[in-house]
């Protein structure tokens, strides 16, 4: 007999239409840089150009403010709320129904995986304006004072993990509660922002409510330091959220951070070991590891360690690595040349530390920017890959004798964004819920998102919520004066 | 020896296996259904799934014609394309066997197996005595594989030495001649944990193959009941060197659910359980529709259902 070997089923690219180039979206048309300037944006998986989009700076960022202020000022927040709700669900519903056109797009310019990008990120994009566009007119309700008033105009820097998943993360909320919004996609990832800016445009959404600005770290910087925001909205990393909190404190502007995270996932002896060792694999490679919630420091009951490492290996064989735009990959690109040297340079750490690596047999595609799923067994506390953050197919494993050890080895970290326990004993759950200082614990599962449910971290891995409740009251005041 | 044959120790042994989480094994069961087979391995998996049907006829109105025209299809499933290969078996009742291992015999069909349920199929509501007699009777009439249900009853009232010592006996008549599949009923054992505790039982007490269902009860062979089974089949091999077979039977009916099954297969058990040696797919409508679809996939067209044999 023959092996049952999957046949290439990809996914088509003509649904696709990338244009060769982009403006920079605002006041509700695509305009160019006021200087010109472009950038490239490629594949992933095999770095062919994708397409030239606009190169936004100092000034483009201004003039996307001043359309925001004017669009807040004369439109949005004197709109009544139930009008805006509107807006959201015109929105939902489009992202909807181009919903492959959005998968394709954000698989092309970020390497996840299409069955990812069709079956996660752009449902839950469009499930976040749907659950938004519900609070638009029920916010004085809902226990944020009398009166809750928006902020104004709201700065967002989003990352490259999940483009447009990120950006409705920030711009679902923020025009709820009646903000306008000026927003920067990732360098590496603006392809979906700006499919997103040609939805906004469909839905009659009013001209100036979003603005999107592409580029880099300096056009995120010219955003964040421009006068006239009132809020910055961040999600990326550590070391540039504390650079961007560092250059607001002495302004009135406020900040919400979804920043790093080196996740503990604790595998208790009496887990459901089968569906542990499925949800370990959700946790350190969805997304190729790319997500700030990643589960990438698994810690297991000694006892049940070479049970569980047994059968991860043998679930590890089965990870299919390759081209993102066929149906059945489960592994794709890493995002760029940049992270792959990053993910490289701290697993080869894991080696000289002293860490066991590991990876099944794969063949990686010889274009494109690719690293094997990982794993590294004899980790200890002290080693760099069980502190730092790979942000990659890389998992440190860590074994643990009492449950009391593995609460102080999973809190043991600077970060503090989520865990998650395994177990089948409802108590001990409970339990090591209350112990541990994450902002999301997940009891026997792993990176499950809904956006009724807030989300971020304790200690460096940031400030404030996204999503539920709790994520609206950051694009809120009850203090009328801050508007005036 | 993994456990003594002692009650004992058969209890120590179900009651140290990890439980299942039953969202955790849905959702991965959710995800393998996704795996989009096209092409050469939709062709390959159609030929193998039909090589892998238990063709299946167990109603109360079967007749001996019934059974003969059922052989015929059994060993050319096909009769305008002979590259088609048999099914895997024939289950017929009892009274049937020697009618279907006659007609197999004289069609050319001498190598196929001719299963029959047995052990007061399909509630096994019947003392051990009439059990024994029924699978005895099956083998004189010439019975290569039986397929016995477990006493649901008995397991799901803690008395799990009761149905490991049914089933230790029917093995021991079935002995060399007729391999045993152990009908574990899934749909009324209900739960993952017990569907994981009954496939290791009828495991340790001499199954060749652990089968889903009846076929008479809903639900049957759903894709995480499966997934339990082909894992423990998988952790049971791990654990012995043994490879005891799995046969889902009941609710599948098209060739996308029979695909499914096969990535279940691959990506669980593993390939090697690719072959109806160790897995068998209980069914009687599910061959039409994979003929028609390998008819689809060399000639472009889908044929109307005259174009395939209705038995």
């Amino acid at each position: 007999m023959s092996d049952f070997e999957y046949a290439n089923a990809p996914e088509s690219k003509a649904i696709a239409n990338i244009s060769p180039s982009y403006g920079l979206f605002i006041g509700g048309k695509f305009v160019d840089p006021k200087k010109g300037k472009s950038f490239s944006t490629i594949n992933p998986a095999n770095e062919e150009l994708l397409s030239k989009v606009g190169y936004g700076d100092k000034s483009d960022i201004d003039a996307a403010v001043k359309s925001a202020r004017a669009a807040y000022t004369k439109i949005w927040s004197k709109m009544p709320a139930k009008e805006r709700g509107k807006y959201l669900y015109r929105i939902a519903r489009i992202m909807q129904e181009r919903a492959r056109e959005f998968a394709v797009v954000e698989t092309l310019d970020n390497g996840k995986p299409i069955r990812e990008s069709r079956d996660t990120d752009i449902p839950l994009a469009a499930a976040h304006f749907f659950y938004h566009a519900g609070w638009a007119d029920k916010l004085e309700y809902a226990g944020f004072g009398n009166k809750p008033k928006s902020l104004g105009v709201v700065g967002q820097i989003i990352p490259w993990n999940f483009p447009l998943l990120m950006l409705a993360w920030k711009i679902a909320p923020a025009l709820a509660a009646g903000n306008t919004v000026v927003l920067k996609p990732a360098e590496t990832t603006p392809l979906t922002a700006l499919l997103f800016a040609q939805v906004c445009q469909q839905a009659g959404l009013p001209d100036g409510v979003v603005n999107i600005v592409t580029g880099d770290g300096i056009t995120g910087a010219a955003l964040v330091n421009h006068p006239d925001i009132n809020k910055v909205a961040f999600t990326g990393s550590t070391e540039v959220g504390k650079a961007i909190a560092r250059s607001i404190s002495a302004t009135k502007k406020t900040a919400t951070l979804e920043l790093g995270g080196k996740a503990a996932n604790l595998v208790f002896e009496d887990a459901a070991i089968d569906e542990a060792v499925e949800g370990i694999v959700n946790g350190i490679f969805f997304n190729q590891g790319h997500v700030c919630c990643a589960g990438s420091r698994l810690i297991i009951q000694e006892n049940v360690a070479d049970e569980v490492l047994e059968k991860l290996k043998k679930r590890m064989s089965l990870i299919r690595v390759g081209d993102p735009m066929d149906k059945n990959t489960d592994l794709g690109a890493i995002n760029s040349k940049e992270q792959l040297n990053k993910i490289e340079e701290i697993s080869k750490t894991g080696d000289a530390e002293g860490a066991n690596r590991w990876s099944p047999d794969v063949k990686l595609p010889t274009k494109g920017f690719w690293y094997p799923p990982t794993i590294f067994t004899g980790v200890t506390q002290s080693h760099r890959i069980a502190r730092e953050e790979i942000f990659g197919p890389v998992l440190s494993v860590l074994t643990f004798r009492t449950p009391a050890e593995a609460i102080e080895k999973a809190n043991n970290t600077m970060y503090g964004l989520s865990a998650g326990i395994w177990s089948d004993k409802g108590a001990k759950v409970l339990w090591a819920a209350k112990q541990l200082k994450a902002g999301v614990i997940w009891s026997n599962t792993f990176n499950k998102f809904d956006p009724a449910s807030p989300f971020g971290g304790y200690k460096e891995s940031g400030w404030g919520r996204e999503g539920g409740r709790h994520g609206l009251a950051g694009y809120l005041t009850s203090d009328s004066k801050v508007n005036k | 020896m993994i456990i003594d044959g002692s009650e004992k120790s058969l209890r120590k042994f179900l009651s140290d296996l990890p439980p299942v989480d039953q969202v955790g094994a849905e959702a991965r069961a959710a995800m393998l259904a996704t795996r989009s087979i096209k092409t050469s391995s939709k062709a390959w998996a159609i030929d193998m799934a039909i090589s892998m049907v238990d063709l299946t006829t167990l109603e109360g109105a079967d007749t001996p014609e019934k059974v003969k025209s059922l052989c015929a299809k059994a060993v050319r499933p096909d009769p305008s394309d002979l590259t088609v290969p048999s099914v895997g078996a024939i289950c017929v009742y009892n009274d049937m066997v020697k009618i279907a291992r006659t007609e197999l015999d004289r069609i050319g069909g001498k190598s196929l197996p001719v299963a029959a349920v047995a052990t007061a199929f399909p509630s096994g509501r019947a003392s051990l005595a009439v059990k024994k007699i029924d699978t005895q009777d099956a083998i004189d009439a010439g019975a290569n594989e039986i397929d016995m249900v477990i006493d649901r009853g008995a397991f799901l009232s803690g008395r799990i030495y009761d149905v490991f010592e049914e089933i230790r006996v029917i093995k021991e008549i079935c002995g060399k001649k007729a391999h045993l599949k152990v009908i574990l009923e899934t749909g009324e054992l209900v739960t993952y944990d017990n569907v994981r505790k009954a496939s290791y039982l009828a495991m340790l007490a001499g199954a060749d193959f652990i089968k889903t269902s009846t076929g008479k009860v809903a639900p049957a062979a759903t894709a995480p009941v499966v997934l339990v089974m082909l894992e423990a089949v998988r952790d049971y091999f791990t654990l012995t060197g043994t490879k005891i077979g799995v046969k889902p039977a009941g609710g599948i009916r098209t060739t996308k659910d029979a695909i499914k099954q096969l990535v279940l297969v691959k990506e669980t058990a593993g390939e090697q359980w690719l072959t109806p040696d160790l897995f068998r797919i209980g069914a009687s409508a599910l061959l039409n529709d994979l003929l028609m679809q390998r008819m689809k996939l060399r000639t472009g067209h889908y044929a109307s259902a005259n174009y395939v044999t209705v038995d």
